[in-house]
């Protein structure tokens, strides 16, 4: 085993949380930081979306995704941050030690000042569904098509039915259709679709999928590669209704089910995981439950716009270098104002705030279900700090609430401010 | 010409490769052939990898016998082949008076068998060896003797020991008849053409019962697909149960467990229902919620958040309920395993054994003086110390490269699987012999890298990579053909 290195922030992920939150780290001031990559290119995930809509809020632009990574590699370039690529981290301990491994490095172990935890998401995959039918060829997460066509320049099959309608698989249907296959639906269990509207309307409406709401997968068919699904209409309990199935003869079935942050990393280090949202429990720093160790982006919420990654990110940098550099001045804050998920609200970020925060918390959070002309409120107990109206919440578009300082002034650390939507 | 072996051996699940290895040790020529795309495509690679104590089997019939001595064999076997395998001990729990004279003749089955160490408890001692058990369990019976295994890993190693010594295998090869010869021998007739045999040897699972018939035609047997489905949770931080747990038996067969797998996950199956189609290894709602209603009665608290998969495999039920083990009645040079259900994964070892010596009498075969020694897998990654995987990184840096993420799995293990004695050549021969793709994100992230790992280190071209052999192609076409079909449209 090599000697122990020291570096004040350690990235681990380079996507776009990792690229944002180190790129502010270093505006801050600190000298000594790393980021880790396990990819062979800084970009995560952006790297395959090569469709437009990024950017449209933080550069007023429509950009490609690899066109939004670049954006950040370049000033990640600007800035002599060190990015080091095929390294995969496989421990943190409480203590912020890394240890990671490389073909050329081999293993190695680095003790960091703070952790800043950047890895992103995965798909959910299909036995998280515990849908029958057979394990033949055929049945892909969306990003994995997505992968194979845009970053491989493979086909992963011709005649398509699309599982779930979240963003990735309106993106694929699109996708494999201009490239040649034929998307028969897109199925979904819930009656209304967790993807942006934006998505809906471009990706499957403006190429005639029907989007089958109330819908799911009932069976898979197909010894070798896939040959049909059954498709049935779900009950207001999302069981399926007996005497509704179609048949869909097809060759591939695409899953886009749902995202889930990657935290077996934070798990290990001791990060306390909110079940609301499978991410770490964090203050309105960004920091976990284990001191130093802050998180962002997907691996801590899923979001639905990269834009509101990078920003939340930006936020999470400058956190860890005020508490590299503050950390011998500085008391940790032992208690916290918390935040909880009222009706209608799932999974609110941050958990918990600071007492006399002195700059602006922004709570965000997924409507747990679609209602129109309504209004999410933040208060704490009789009193409402916040109301913000919105024509519709649907759960495929976050909601962000900004709090400023004044509003939160005085709060104790007993004080709960509860988030909802009336 | 036709293809010729001295031994032709149909079916290379854990019974076959058991045999071929045990037969590997004698001066003829073997060979394998088994219409899955690996070894261990049948029941063998889908089951609950239990090798159990042996209370269960009738004293006196062959299941009770070989389950014994095959049970005893597992540690050293498993050791020396570098096969995952952990006696974790077993409870079969009870909920009535009914169950407890259940578990009270079990006992006496056992010590019959000669199962040691076996122990009557109350619910409150199964409760204070198990917490997550029942409340409602009222008897439980201890036995720890039994063990757990990772079925197909060993029927790779099996495989893998007998090829090294000679044993070829013939996968994605089909037999649908077998005859005698006027002259001697035999003749199976394949998908891939005729093969000639002095021996034939039937391990065939489900389909055994068909060659026994060919060969046979006086006394038929008949055997019955008996599906069991199964779901895999994802390894729990803290193991629910360290030992396996039974319920009570039935005629269709050990009931539902509840069980700790080898590398940490949860296994809870199977179901029982017979079927008409030996090929049908799909899962179905009504079977797997069959699995739930039972799993729920041992461990109320069961969450299926982590689920992994669900898988099926079909037993192969003789209609005698027992094994049918040995020489082909009326039929010199032939021999059989038919109706190798549970435990027919505990007693592989020793049914291989004892045919193999009863056929190299019989066919007075000479033993071999060299044997090559065996090769064991890589040692995996996620297992070496620290300082292990630096001085394995530094060997061989493809170590440093891990493929699949949610389990830990490297370029250099993978590497290993394509070039066994057996190589891996599908994506979910990788998988079984690698536990890349196994993980939680079951092969999303590591798919496309295990392909095009194995198409570099196989030749095959990445279009050409399946799942699991034949038309389970992965891939469809190029972008660059796509756009050509089209323009020519």
């Amino acid at each position: 085993m090599t000697d122990l290195q020291h570096v004040d922030i350690l990235i681990i992920g380079a996507g776009p949380a990792g690229l944002a939150a180190a790129i502010s780290a270093r505006e801050d001031g600190i000298e000594s930081l790393l980021v880790l990559e396990r990819e062979s290119q800084p970009g995560g995930i952006l790297r395959q979306c090569i469709h437009n809509g990024f950017g449209l809020h933080r550069f007023k632009e429509e950009l490609t995704g690899p066109e939004y990574a670049q954006r950040d590699i370049d000033r990640a370039r600007e800035l002599n941050i060190p990015i080091e690529c095929g390294v995969t981290v496989l421990s943190v301990s409480p203590d912020r030690i890394v240890t990671c491994v490389s073909p050329t490095f081999g293993l190695r172990r680095i003790e960091a000042g703070a952790v800043i935890l950047a890895m992103g998401c995965r798909e959910r995959p299909r036995g998280a569904l515990c849908t029958p039918g057979t394990r033949c060829a055929g049945i892909y997460s969306a990003g994995t098509a997505q992968r194979f066509v845009n970053l491989e320049g493979f086909m992963p099959g011709k005649r398509v039915v699309i599982l779930g309608s979240g963003d990735i698989g309106l993106i694929m249907a699109r996708r494999m259709t201009l490239q040649g296959a034929k998307v028969l639906a897109c199925v979904e269990i819930m009656p209304f679709s967790s993807g942006l509207n934006r998505n809906i309307v471009q990706c499957l409406q403006d190429y005639d999928i029907p989007l089958l709401l109330s819908h799911t997968v009932t069976d898979i068919r197909g010894k070798e590669r896939l040959e049909s699904v059954t498709v049935s209409q779900v009950d207001q309990h999302r069981r399926p209704i007996p005497g509704t199935e179609q048949v869909f003869s097809c060759d591939t079935l695409l899953l886009s089910v749902g995202l889930i942050p990657e935290n077996e990393l934070s798990e290990g280090a001791g990060v306390q995981i909110s079940p609301a949202t499978s991410g770490a429990v964090v203050s309105d720093s960004f920091e976990t439950s284990v001191p130093g160790v802050f998180a962002c982006g997907n691996v801590l919420h899923v979001h639905d716009l990269v834009d509101h990654v990078s920003n939340e990110s930006f936020r999470a940098g400058h956190a860890a270098a005020a508490f590299v550099r503050n950390r011998s001045s500085q008391p940790v804050p032992q208690a916290f104002i918390q935040v909880k998920d009222g009706a209608g609200v799932r999974g609110a970020v941050p958990q918990k705030i600071r007492p006399d925060p002195v700059s602006p918390v922004t709570i965000m959070f997924r409507p747990a279900d679609v209602y129109r002309n309504a209004t999410a409120v933040v208060a704490c107990g009789d009193k409402e700090l916040l109301r913000k109206k919105a024509m519709i919440f649907t759960p495929g578009e976050m909601v962000a609430l900004d709090l400023k300082p004044e509003l939160l002034r005085g709060m104790a650390s007993t004080d709960t401010l509860t988030v909802r939507i009336e | 010409m036709d293809n010729y072996a001295d031994i032709l051996i149909v079916g290379a699940g854990v019974v076959g490769c058991a045999l071929a290895r045990e037969l590997s040790r004698f001066q003829v020529s073997v060979a394998v052939v088994d219409r899955g795309w690996d070894v261990a495509e049948g029941a063998s690679k889908a089951n609950s990898g239990i090798v159990h104590a042996g209370y269960d089997a009738v004293p006196g019939s062959l299941k009770a016998k070989y389950n014994v001595e095959g049970a005893n064999m597992f540690a050293s076997l498993c050791d020396s082949l570098g096969v995952p395998y952990s006696r974790c001990g077993a409870l079969v729990v009870g909920f009535s008076d009914e169950d407890r004279k259940t578990l009270e003749l079990l006992l006496d089955r056992g010590l019959r068998n000669g199962v040691p160490d076996m122990k009557l408890l109350s619910g409150e001692e199964a409760r204070a060896l198990e917490p997550n058990l029942n409340p409602a369990v009222t008897c439980a019976l201890l036995v720890p003797t039994s063990g757990i295994v990772s079925p197909y890993e060993l029927t790779f190693a099996l495989a893998d020991d007998a090829a090294l010594n000679g044993v070829s295998f013939h996968l994605g090869t089909a037999v649908s008849a077998v005859k005698p010869l006027p002259d001697g021998g035999f003749l199976a007739e394949t998908d891939r053409g005729p093969w000639r045999c002095r021996i034939f040897l039937n391990c065939a699972g489900t389909s055994s019962a068909v060659f026994h018939n060919q060969l046979c035609k006086e006394s038929p047997l008949k055997i019955t697909y008996r599906r069991g489905q199964y779901y895999l949770l994802d390894r729990p931080k803290a193991p629910p149960f360290a030992r396996t747990i039974f319920q009570c038996p039935s005629a269709m067969g050990k009931g539902v467990l509840v069980s700790p797998t080898v590398h940490g996950n949860v296994l809870l199956g199977p179901s029982a229902e017979d079927i008409d189609d030996p090929t049908d290894t799909a899962v179905t709602q009504s079977g797997l919620d069959s699995v739930m209603e039972r799993v729920r009665m041992t461990w109320p608290a069961v969450s299926l958040r982590t689920n992994i998969t669900n898988f099926s495999g079909i037993r192969a039920h003789e209609e005698s309920g027992d094994f049918v083990i040995g020489p082909v009645p009326g039929c010199p040079g032939a021999y059989e395993t038919v109706g190798i259900e549970s435990p027919g994964l505990s007693s592989a070892p020793a049914i291989a054994r004892d045919l193999a010596a009863r056929i190299a009498e019989a066919e007075h075969l000479a033993p071999r003086a060299e044997r090559v020694p065996y090769r064991k897998p890589l040692r995996p990654f996620r297992e070496m110390t620290p300082e292990e995987q630096q001085e394995a990184i530094r060997k061989d840096p493809r170590y440093g490269t891990i493929v699949c993420r949610c389990e830990v799995i490297t370029e250099a293990e993978i590497v290993a699987a394509a070039h066994r004695p057996v190589p891996a050549q599908t994506i979910d021969a990788v998988k079984r012999r690698t536990r890349a793709g196994m993980g939680r994100c079951q092969g999303g992230f590591c798919s496309p890298r295990v392909a095009a790992i194995l198409s570099r280190e196989t030749g095959i071209p990445l279009i050409d990579i399946t799942k699991n052999g034949g038309e389970s192609y992965l891939l469809t076409g190029t972008l660059t053909e796509e756009a050509e079909r089209r323009n020519q449209a």
